[in-house]
């Protein structure tokens, strides 16, 4: 056991003090868009908390994990616009849905390997994304305003913004917190054995395939619930919400923060979205700058934004 | 029976503007083992290209040259500066690389050609629809584009299959290092081979350009297809990549053209046209999906490159 004190312990223990103490400074001085952002960053962290399961620890590379996002936050949407509001409902249905397409995608796409995978994936979330296009009913390209928060019959308000932010964020702990047990329990051992070496572990007696499909399920319905959280915050959803290009964010996110660790993906999420955000303000083309940023992430910083505190344990 | 063969005319030409992408992405695939997902760019900046310098020439057929040669130019810069250093890293890495490319041109796009999108007017004698069989009249202009994709395919296979370059480009593919110590420039092979394929990019993208709009953010879309079209095929197969793209394109016409009238004599009005469109985009996703199942490698593996 290494000393609980390290600089990678530091940056994850002060970012989540930040996240924690947030309300606080934004109530102090009246500043809602501090809270709009940081909500957003908070939810995005969770969905990529899921992809980094599959991607960091089990060598998954989806390319089509805002499908999920988009799957849970149209079935709040959805349910909604047919006149079922209670977040009772919605959110399990959100999760349902987001894992059983999650057990469709993974059944059929877990049987290829490498470009393969990476580019079935993407197939299924342009299918999800052109079936969203295609609903009328549900606003089609425009997308659709939910003017109603999911209702929890009393117990929570998610109009209040304060309760809405600490809730996501006690979401997002709990998130870390079982990606954290999975990737250690028997169960994770499996996943990630497969990642260095497949085949000795089918050799060992492990199906591969079915550990697999379960922990990609597992991280479809934690981005489902992402998802749902999204709808709330924006009380919007729209097709463009799972876009490829969407689904390249979430990569990003993940990478940037360190593949594989417990709090990479939070950490990724945070820079990039705050640095997206200074930059819009200093500039038009942020994308001038964020873009050859990303490559140099990809050639020079293997580890990601964790990685720098030495120990890069990225495979 | 007429409107059929109109949209078989259309599937066809689409799946050659989608194979001149497809070729290049597989080649660069096949050969440097590099998933390029900034190769929608390249299309987007053939588009632009020619559209400032056909306004500028005021001819179409000079800015088409003038374009291609500008975005073989901007492949070949971009191969040396940013794609170079990927080489040999695995695939999450390229494709984040890659997207940052993207991020990086759609907004240099904007910052020189501002975010409005041009359009690029044909010469008149484009414009005229002929007569192909009794009772069909086609634009002349995609009945253009059909054949001089075809004739752009014939010459890249010819070149790949029957020239000493292919012979090289070839070799480069089943094995680089043997190559490189038999004393060819590898490097300026690949660096070749990425012009090659960003100038037939570019050269989709204007030929595009008349139809749709020229705008940023143009190549995302169908660059998702042409990697559809490439792993349907069997990546790194050039013959693939054709038979794909025209399977690809004949379905996703006609599919747009007829599910939701198909759909209509077995569902009510409103749930075939909510279904309809949705389906018929779908359709080649679910082609794609079923080929893999069955044939995880595609139609044609790259053993026949």
């Amino acid at each position: 056991m290494k000393s609980a004190i390290t600089p990678r312990n530091a940056v994850a223990g002060g970012l989540l003090i930040v996240l924690a103490l947030l309300p606080v400074y934004a109530s102090w001085t009246g500043n809602v868009f501090a809270m709009t952002l940081f909500t957003r960053i908070i939810i995005m962290a969770i969905a990529a908390v899921s992809l980094d399961l599959i991607m960091g620890y089990g060598g998954m590379v989806s390319f089509g994990h805002a499908a999920y996002l988009g799957i849970g936050a149209y079935a709040v949407g959805i349910l909604w616009k047919e006149g079922i509001a209670s977040g009772f409902l919605q959110w399990p249905v959100a999760i349902g849905a987001s894992a059983l397409f999650a057990l469709i995608v993974g059944a059929l796409s877990l049987r290829t390997r490498g470009i393969y995978f990476i580019m079935i994936t993407l197939a299924f979330a342009q299918m999800a994304y052109y079936a969203a296009l295609g609903m009328d009913r549900y606003g089609g390209d425009d997308g659709m305003t939910i003017r109603q928060r999911s209702q929890f019959a009393g117990l929570l308000d998610l109009n209040n913004r304060t309760l809405f932010y600490y809730l996501c964020f006690a979401i997002l702990i709990g998130s870390i917190f079982l990606v954290s047990r999975i990737v250690n329990s028997r169960f994770g051992l499996v996943i990630r054995g497969a990642r260095s070496n497949e085949r000795r572990m089918r050799a060992i007696g492990f199906p591969v395939f079915r550990y697999r499909l379960v922990c990609f399920v597992i991280a479809g319905a934690l981005c489902g619930l992402a998802g749902a959280l999204l709808a709330n915050h924006t009380n919007f959803v729209s097709p463009a919400m799972m876009f490829w290009t969407r689904s390249g964010d979430l990569m990003v996110y993940v990478v940037l923060g360190g593949l594989g660790t417990p709090f990479g993906p939070l950490i990724g999420t945070a820079t990039f979205l705050l640095l997206e955000e200074g930059l819009s303000r200093v500039t038009e083309y942020s994308g001038l700058f964020l873009g050859p940023g990303l490559l140099l992430v990809a050639l020079y910083l293997r580890g990601g934004i964790e990685g720098l505190f030495g120990g890069a344990r990225r495979g | 029976m007429l409107y059929f063969i109109e949209q078989c005319l259309n599937g066809v030409q689409l799946g050659m503007l989608l194979f001149l992408l497809a070729a290049g992405l597989t080649l660069i695939f096949g050969i440097m083992d590099l998933v390029n997902l900034a190769h929608g760019s390249l299309y987007m900046l053939g588009a632009y290209f020619a559209a400032t310098f056909a306004e500028a020439t005021d001819s179409f057929v000079i800015g088409a040259i003038l374009a291609l040669a500008a975005t073989f130019v901007s492949g070949v810069v971009l191969e040396i500066i940013a794609i170079r250093p990927l080489y040999g890293r695995n695939h999450l890495d390229h494709v984040l690389g890659t997207f940052g490319i993207l991020i990086f041109f759609n907004d240099l796009v904007r910052l020189i050609w501002g975010p409005a999108g041009m359009t690029l007017s044909l010469p008149s004698e484009m414009l005229n629809a002929v007569q192909v069989i009794p009772g069909i009249y086609y634009p002349v202009y995609r009945l253009v584009i059909i054949a001089v994709s075809l004739a752009v395919g014939a010459l890249l296979y010819f070149t790949v299959m029957r020239t000493r370059l292919g012979m090289l480009i070839r070799a480069g593919a089943s094995n680089r290092e043997m190559v490189g110590a038999l004393g060819i420039n590898i490097k300026l092979l690949y660096t070749l081979v990425f012009g090659l394929g960003a100038a037939l990019a570019g050269f989709a993208g204007l030929m595009q350009a008349p139809i749709l709009m020229v705008q940023i953010g143009m190549g995302e879309n169908i660059l998702i297809l042409a990697f559809v079209v490439i792993i349907i095929g069997g990546v790194g197969s050039i013959r693939g990549a054709f038979v794909a793209s025209i399977l690809v394109g004949l379905i996703d016409t006609i599919g747009r053209a007829f599910v939701p009238d198909m759909l209509r004599s077995v569902l009510n009005a409103s749930g075939a046209s909510t279904l309809g469109p949705a389906l018929a985009s779908m359709l080649i996703y679910v082609l794609m999906a079923g080929i893999l199942v069955f044939r995880p490698e595609g139609l044609f593996p790259a053993a026949t490159r």
